[in-house]
């Protein structure tokens, strides 16, 4: 059975209590969406800032448990300063561990899309600090939570390029 | 042994075969019952005794199991009557739950009563079974939906309560907030409502469960409970109305059961109760209805409901004495105006992160806007924690949980 310390990770309650790139962005020509989770009533408020295919500045808002804040907060950190490929690649990286397919657990995870068509090997996508939420896999009502902004992020992205 | 009520409480809990296992090695501590309560051995025994002896469709069939699975059914329908002092057991209609009984009063009767220029009244602590299908059917029939605000100490503001009536044709309240624990003037506002040419629908399905119920001196038109959260099965709901208004209005669904006769040119509806309860009806849950309405007068709601405020009142003291100002309950301070619904705000945790906490001490609360989010805005607050207590609940169950809070308190600290 999984225990308290597989969520709650340090490097998780560090981004809960000291939220990295909070704020909002001037929209345009920032692109801003939200996210709600219906189950407790989170929303996240997510800012990107494209240029040339670069997100160049991402800003995080609104209110959540610790893991849907966190997340955002790593999300920011690892996205800034790529390039919309490489993090469509990152997000899939993400939900792929964060999905409960082949974990025997079953249904409440969020759906896989396929593998972006990258030209690299997105299997290869270094997700570094983010590998902290991982355990949120074993708290299956807790993996929305955690991936909450980082649909929230996609659909900016989507909407910067729609 | 002051704060447990007496013989509720432990007393109770071998009944529940549930309460019996183990969460993470600990003993389960169930404070979620205003979500879905435990089910006693007794219906459990009664539904596989319906399904090991009796099983068949009801109504219609000739022969003996058939006419038993019947006669179990309008024995369980007479006993719910009986249960919240109905006039008839006509006047019983089963539903899937409360919220499809209030989706039948919405589509039914105000299908064929509301259109433009004319308004229903609702709360801001109404649960989103009371919000929801009064929206959707303001869209579709052009009347206007107002609003009874929440005031102070979590008790609806009832200070201009004369102009929201006027011109309403329906009040909607909930008889007890699932949120606040706030019980309701019921009685005051349907004379108001009646006095104003309004009907009034009663969401009861935190009431029915806990206090003593009456119908008739509550003086509603229309009350919905559930069975799931009174002992009984999930899959089963009651709508209660007067007879002449059920006699009124249109069918809801359509189909097997609830016609007498039919045509290529049209139908005939069935009688009431049967006019509203189309296809095969949940007949084992029914039945698990009836012996979980069997089980409470066996505790005597008078009991039940003395048992909860004795536990509420020590809930409350025990929570203020060892946290004070940090820990808030929203709802009515005093335990005699209130049920046992607990909705905590703990220092700066979030409900979701501190009830991760609890489960991890077998603590068994929700977490969550509660479908209550009009009045979660109210607040000023995205969730809450809620624990709530019922008949195998007592004080160590309060004071593990106060327990749970002291640890969540120390991990998020």
């Amino acid at each position: 059975m999984a225990g308290l310390e597989d969520l709650y990770r340090e490097i998780i309650l560090d981004h809960y209590r000291n939220p990295r790139n909070r704020g909002e962005l001037e929209v345009p020509p920032a692109v801003q969406a939200v996210g709600f989770n219906p189950l407790c009533g989170d929303e996240v408020v997510i800012y990107v800032e494209v240029r040339d295919g670069v997100i160049t500045d991402v800003s995080t808002g609104g209110q959540g448990c610790s893991i849907s804040q966190s997340s955002a907060s790593m999300m920011s950190t690892a996205v800034k300063g790529r390039t919309v490929a490489e993090v469509r690649r990152l997000v899939w990286a993400f939900k792929r561990m964060m999905s409960i397919h082949g974990s025997g657990i079953g249904g409440t995870g969020d759906e896989l899309d396929d593998e972006p068509d990258s030209g690299n090997d997105a299997g290869d996508v270094k997700l570094g600090d983010l590998e902290a939420l991982q355990g949120v896999v074993k708290f299956p009502v807790r993996i929305k939570c955690a991936t909450l902004s980082w649909n929230t992020l996609v659909q900016a992205l989507d909407e910067t390029f729609a | 042994m002051s704060g447990d009520g007496g013989e509720l409480g432990a007393g109770t809990r071998a009944d529940f075969p549930l309460l019996g296992r183990e969460v993470r090695g600990r003993p389960i501590i169930y404070l979620d019952s205003a979500a879905s309560s435990q089910k006693p051995r007794s219906v459990l025994d009664a539904m596989n005794s319906y399904y090991e002896t009796i099983n068949a469709n009801v109504h219609r069939g000739a022969y003996e199991i058939a006419a038993q699975a019947t006669e179990a059914m309008e024995a369980a329908r007479a006993a719910v009557a009986r249960f919240v002092n109905a006039p008839s057991a006509d006047e019983i209609v089963f539903t899937k739950n409360v919220t499809e009984a209030i989706n039948l009063v919405a589509r039914s009767w105000g299908g064929a009563n509301l259109g433009p220029g004319d308004a229903v009244v609702i709360t801001e602590m109404e649960h989103h079974a009371n919000i929801v299908p009064w929206h959707i059917m303001a869209a579709e029939k052009g009347f206007e939906l107002r609003w009874i605000d929440v005031g102070a100490d979590g008790q609806l503001d009832l200070g201009n309560l004369d102009r929201l009536l006027d011109g309403a044709k329906l009040l909607g309240v909930t008889a007890m907030s699932n949120v606040l624990g706030t019980l309701n003037p019921i009685r005051r506002l349907a004379d108001a409502a009646h006095d104003a040419g309004a009907l009034v629908l009663v969401d009861a399905a935190q009431y029915v469960p806990h206090l003593p119920t009456d119908v008739q001196a509550l003086g509603a038109d229309f009350l919905g409970f559930t069975g799931h959260k009174m002992c009984g099965p999930t899959g089963i709901g009651v709508l209660w109305a007067r007879a002449e208004l059920l006699e009124a209005m249109p069918p809801f669904l359509g189909g097997g059961e609830m016609i007498l006769d039919v045509r290529k040119d049209g139908f005939l509806p069935n009688h009431i109760p049967h006019k509203f309860e189309a296809g095969t009806p949940p007949i084992a849950e029914i039945v698990g209805l009836g012996e979980a309405v069997r089980y409470l007068e066996g505790l005597g709601m008078d009991r039940v409901r003395e048992h909860e405020v004795s536990l509420t009142a020590y809930a409350l003291r025990t929570l203020q004495d060892r946290y004070g100002p940090e820990l808030a309950v929203h709802g009515p301070s005093e335990p005699a105006c209130r049920g046992g619904v607990l909705s905590m705000s703990f220092r700066d945790i979030h409900p979701h992160d501190l009830s991760q906490v609890l489960d991890d001490r077998g603590v068994c609360v929700r977490a969550g806007h509660h479908c209550a989010k009009p009045l979660m805005r109210h607040l000023g607050v995205p969730a809450t924690t809620r624990a709530s207590l019922y008949v195998y609940n007592d004080t160590s169950d309060v004071d593990a949980l106060a327990d749970a809070l002291g640890a969540a308190g120390e991990f998020f600290g």
